[in-house]
């Protein structure tokens, strides 16, 4: 983020992701600890009802947190939060982006409340979040 | 399915180092770039003692280092297959960097049903202190059971 003063409305965080593939599924699953197959083993995918494996919704977290460090330093977020609205298929092509909706004093210091979302390359909102930042 | 009698359940305490090597496993599956990050004196130049970790992480370093990353499905009987990640929250109290051992306190804080019973929504906050006895963070999370599977 550029200024320690954003407006209301401001868009300050925009980044785009690579399509998710098989491959990152798999490094993602040893990378985070999390091992459930659901999004690296086909035959357990369609087992559980589904017709293909699926990201994880924290690697998509991942990305949106990623997004947001990049325009706010780590030290400045005081909480970050996701709904996982939709389950993000194979080849998703993901655009973060965080906006800034108020400007509050909370905990004795000036923050701001970003609006986070992360979209596929069809619009469809994968996750709908929220961080508090100190400005 | 799950009842109310789940709510106030703990679960066996995990603790987990933030080691440089997986970090970097992690920061390298996420095409993660910043140097505050990778460069120890980028993070030092920005009041670090060492370099921090990314904001999900410690979601991971907990599956990570759990003798049973899904002990709390098997306590309260739900099938792996049948879940998914409703919301994740994290709120940030200090910072955690590569060196750091951390432990994590999970427990049940709510069940609630919903659409008739179709889904059950569980949510486990747990509680984060690190080495020195710091409250770090919270995290919470909210797990979907598909009590119902479409066919």
């Amino acid at each position: 983020m550029s200024t320690n003063s954003p407006s209301l409305g401001e868009r300050v965080v925009h980044k785009e992701f690579p399509p998710i593939t098989r491959h990152r599924l798999a490094l993602y699953c040893g990378a985070s600890g999390d091992h459930n197959p659901i999004h690296v083993d086909i035959d357990f995918a369609r087992a559980a009802g589904f017709p293909d494996v699926f990201s994880h919704g924290m690697l998509v977290m991942g990305y949106l947190g990623q997004a947001l460090t990049d325009a706010v330093a780590p030290s400045r977020i005081r909480s970050f939060s996701t709904r996982f609205a939709a389950i993000t298929q194979l080849g998703a092509r993901l655009t973060c982006e965080g906006t800034v909706t108020e400007l509050i004093e909370q905990g004795g210091e000036k923050r701001a409340k970003l609006a986070l979302t992360a979209k596929d390359q069809n619009g469809e909102v994968k996750l709908a979040g929220e961080a508090i930042i100190a400005l | 399915m799950v009842d109310q009698s789940a709510v106030g359940r703990a679960f066996t305490p995990v603790t987990a180092r933030v080691e440089p090597g997986r970090l970097r496993f992690f920061l390298d599956t996420l095409g993660e770039r910043n140097p505050l990050y990778r460069e120890p004196d980028a993070a030092r130049s920005a009041g670090y003692a060492a370099a921090p970790v990314p904001p999900t992480y410690l979601f991971c370093l907990e599956m990570m280092d759990a003798p049973d990353p899904f002990e709390f499905l098997t306590a309260l009987d739900i099938d792996l297959a049948r879940v998914l990640h409703g919301e994740q929250r994290f709120d940030y109290h200090a910072a955690v960097v590569i060196g750091d051992t951390l432990t994590f306190k999970s427990r049940v804080e709510s069940v609630t049903d919903k659409k008739g019973g179709a889904m059950t929504l569980i949510v486990v906050v747990t509680e984060i202190t690190n080495q020195d006895g710091v409250h770090v963070a919270d995290t919470s999370r909210t797990v979907v059971v598909r009590n119902v599977v479409p066919s």
